[in-house]
């Protein structure tokens, strides 16, 4: 078999060598850091997802080397495949981000914003967005719509109004079962998920509905008030299952587990997926095999916090902008909070003054 | 110049017999005779642009069809007529169905195709008994089914009934309809000339289009090209609807100016009422609007025709668009606002919900419009909404995005200050619900009397 083509395609002025047929996004994923465009609807793991949430919109500058001229439109970056030569606009175009805060902000103008009491706050996809690449106000000033809570299954309950419709559980249920039953009715925006006549769903893995899902649309009912993201320690572990691999990660609170879910990437994304059993039985430790402490992606609260084997993301700027950015003033000269050398996740309890005297290192 | 409605009064054409007997058929039977790339040429010759709003070049389209060995071919025709304003297609199908099997006879040849399909709007549930009897009565004489005209060749039409969405009519979305699924448009490429219906390559052309082929294939592509302008060349149907005197199905060979074509006897016959122009939409509703001024002359001041060159001269700043033909006229009393508003809440209805600018946009233009109207806005909303049609527009998979943003952009764009004034005036602009006059038409002041 021959030697499948590799492509040369410069994200942000980084240039990288990727396999013909690799994504725009999925080469910035290998170079990681900001260049890489947040997506909310694609997920590598399913097939035919993605450019639906058009958050990941970038600015194609060069066609290829053969047609260099520039694409008309901004592209989906995860659903548009690189050609050789093709140059690559993220964050160093200012079309790309205005789009992008156009669509953060209509992302959230039918989001109920309920933060304060949704389970997923802490790794919320789209508070991730909306922080990074949102706007601090909003414009609209009309009624937000609204669903009435559902329950789909016994462990999994709805909540339609936070759905911002990226049909990666649509996704998921047509492809771990073989009925449709999980799917859309009506359209536009008072599209609704819902299930076949208002069904459960009784397959065995329909449990990772819940683990695909952005925002706090899809939640366990096992795990519903239970307990904040950011106070529970997640834990890799497995078990010996007959349905599934049995890798999970555990997030616990002292000895108690309040939660299984699949392991995700650093992207956010199901590394393997996980049965209902494990999901929603296995709430014991003893039926669990520790393996040690999970590392957190920057989709977590907790990578903001105290807690080792933090993934860091890598940081770009000098290739970017083609120079070290000029400080105006070093902070770091004139104070000793926060210095760069000190590891934040390697403090114990809450950082104090005193965690960052020189002499306290000797 | 009469080509595709030149039988259209003649009594009983919508039957076989009577079509049979001015001249139908006869382009199957040169047809036949050629081979399917000598059509394809002839079809490229003529210079026929999709008539279903886009005006991509027919030929073009069905050279760039995809023929790998022992997949089969596909060609649907888009009946989805659902844009606010046309109404082209369906005088076709209802009144001359056989010009339109005939057209799908010709083209399924040429590409092709065994299998052909057409997807009929859910709405239009009459005409689909009149295409199904004229398919009947087409097959029953040789038309249609295994080895026509002793030729080899097999071909079956299909008719499918859509489920009443705008949104189908888009060309992914109709053949995911057509495959039994939620109509929602696919992420191009690929394209359907490559996978399309049943991931197999196909073709998709408006009702016009393929009826279009027939007069291509009697005539001969050569001299078809030189009815019309320049690239607009072979006759259009328009539909007229609005403030004149005779609203109705035109059919021109493009030559005509704007201005002969509302105010003469033998088209539209002048604004209804003796009113004045205000304003126009010149292509079906996702088009830009254009006032009086900008519609009969050029930004430039040259005299602007009914074709697609001139229609989009000057752009979207001071042009529109001849889109599917939905020509749709305006009086100094109707209100643009209230017409943009209209309009918004149709794209906000039709809204498949997939990508979210257009799910979320689209209902966000509307309410702010609805608030105008009915004297609630403020100024900033105005701004608001530019920017909003701004964050829509190209932002989106498919063109709906783009047809939602278009009239409010242009409604902004040429009729500012109607929309500040009905900010200005919430109460009086409620009472007398048409906005401002001061657009029409200065020249053509109907005679007193």
């Amino acid at each position: 078999m021959s030697e499948q083509p590799k492509f040369k395609v410069t994200i942000d002025n980084i240039t990288i060598e990727v396999p013909a047929g690799t994504t725009i996004l999925n080469a910035a994923r290998m170079i990681g850091g900001d260049v890489t465009p947040p997506a909310m609807c694609y997920y590598s793991k399913l097939e035919g997802s993605g450019g639906k949430c058009r958050t990941c919109l970038v600015e194609v500058s060069k066609g290829s080397e053969k047609d260099p001229r520039p694409m008309p439109k901004l592209v989906a970056s995860c659903r548009t495949t690189v050609m050789d030569g093709m140059e690559v606009k993220n964050i160093t175009s200012d079309k790309v981000l205005d789009a992008r805060k156009g669509v953060v902000e209509m992302l959230l103008i039918n989001h109920p914003l309920d933060c304060p009491v949704c389970d997923q706050a802490g790794e919320c996809h789209l508070q991730d967005l909306s922080y990074e690449h949102g706007a601090s106000g909003t414009r609209y000033e009309f009624d937000r719509r609204t669903f009435e809570k559902e329950d789909i299954g016994e462990y999994i309950q709805l909540h339609m109004t936070r759905c911002i419709l990226c049909y990666r559980c649509v996704f998921t249920a047509d492809q771990l079962t073989n009925k449709r039953e999980h799917g859309i009715l009506e359209r536009g925006d008072h599209a609704e998920i819902s299930t076949l006549l208002g069904k459960s769903l009784d397959n065995e893995f329909i449990g990772n509905v819940i683990d695909v899902c952005p925002v706090g649309a899809l939640t366990d009912k096992t795990f519903r008030f239970k307990n904040r993201v950011w106070f529970t320690k997640p834990v890799d572990a497995h078990r010996d299952c007959p349905t599934c691999s049995g890798k999970v990660r555990l997030w616990m609170r002292g000895d108690e587990v309040f939660r299984v879910t699949a392991r995700k990437d650093k992207w956010g994304e199901v590394e393997e997926w996980i049965c209902n059993d494990c999901r929603f039985h296995k709430k014991e430790v003893k039926d669990w095999v520790i393996e040690g402490p999970s590392r957190i992606d920057r989709h977590s609260v907790i990578s903001q916090g105290h807690y080792v084997d933090t993934v860091k993301q890598p940081v770009y700027i000098d290739r970017v902008i083609g120079k070290n950015p000029k400080l105006l003033l070093d902070i770091h000269k004139v104070s000793d909070v926060n210095r760069p050398d000190v590891d934040l996740s390697k403090i114990e309890g809450p950082a104090h003054s005193d965690d960052f005297k020189k002499n306290k290192d000797n | 110049m009469k080509l595709l409605l030149e039988h259209a009064h003649v009594e009983g054409i919508r039957y076989y017999d009577a079509y049979r007997k001015n001249g139908g058929y006869r382009a199957v039977e040169k047809a036949f005779k050629m081979t399917p790339d000598e059509i394809v040429e002839e079809v490229k010759k003529s210079g026929l642009r999709g008539r279903g709003g886009a005006g991509f070049p027919t030929g073009m389209k069905w050279s760039f069809l995809a023929k790998p060995e022992g997949i089969p071919r596909h060609l649907v025709c888009n009946a989805d007529e659902s844009e606010p304003g046309t109404f082209k297609d369906r005088y076709l199908m209802e009144f001359i169905p056989h010009l339109l099997i005939e057209g799908l006879i010709v083209s399924s040849f040429a590409l092709g195709s065994n299998a052909t399909y057409i997807y009929i709007r859910g709405e239009y549930a009459w005409i689909v008994d009149i295409l199904e009897q004229a398919i009947t009565e087409a097959k029953n004489n040789g038309w249609l089914g295994k080895n026509i005209l002793n030729s080899g060749f097999d071909c079956e039409i299909y008719v499918q009934r859509g489920a009443g969405a705008y949104i189908c009519g888009e060309e992914t979305a109709l053949i995911e309809s057509l495959e039994g699924k939620r109509g929602n448009p696919r992420i191009k490429p690929p394209f359907p000339a490559i996978q399309g219906l049943w991931m197999r390559p196909t073709v998709v052309n408006n009702v016009e289009t393929l009826a279009a082929v027939v007069p291509i294939l009697n005539m001969g592509g050569e001299a078809y090209s030189k009815i019309g302008v320049g690239r607009s060349t072979g006759t259009k149907l328009l539909s007229v609807c609005g403030n004149v005197k005779k609203p109705g199905i035109y059919e021109i060979d493009m030559t005509q100016s704007v201005e002969e074509f509302i105010f003469s006897d033998e088209y539209c016959g002048g604004i209804a009422n003796g009113k004045k122009l205000k304003a126009c939409i010149p292509g079906g509703s996702s088009v830009p609007i254009l006032p009086a001024n900008l519609l009969l002359k050029t930004a430039k001041g040259e005299t602007r025709y009914m074709n697609y060159e001139s229609l989009s001269d000057g752009g979207f700043a001071t042009g529109s668009m001849m889109g599917s033909g939905g020509f749709i006229v305006f009086d100094e009393d109707q209100c643009v606002v209230r017409h943009t508003m209209t309009l918004a809440r149709f794209y906000n209805h039709e809204s498949c919900g997939q990508c979210s600018p257009c799910r979320e946009g689209t209902g966000w233009m509307y309410k702010i419009l609805k608030n105008i109207e009915y004297g609630k806005g403020k100024m900033s909303d105005i701004d608001l909404l530019w920017d909003i049609q701004r964050k829509i527009e190209g932002n989106t998979i498919c063109p709906l995005g783009d047809a939602a943003a278009w009239p409010v952009a242009a409604a902004i764009r040429h009729f500012r200050d109607e929309f500040e004034w009905h900010v200005l005036n919430p109460e009086e602009s409620q009472k007398r619900n048409f906005g401002l006059a001061h657009y029409a038409d200065p020249i053509h002041v109907p005679a007193v009397g």
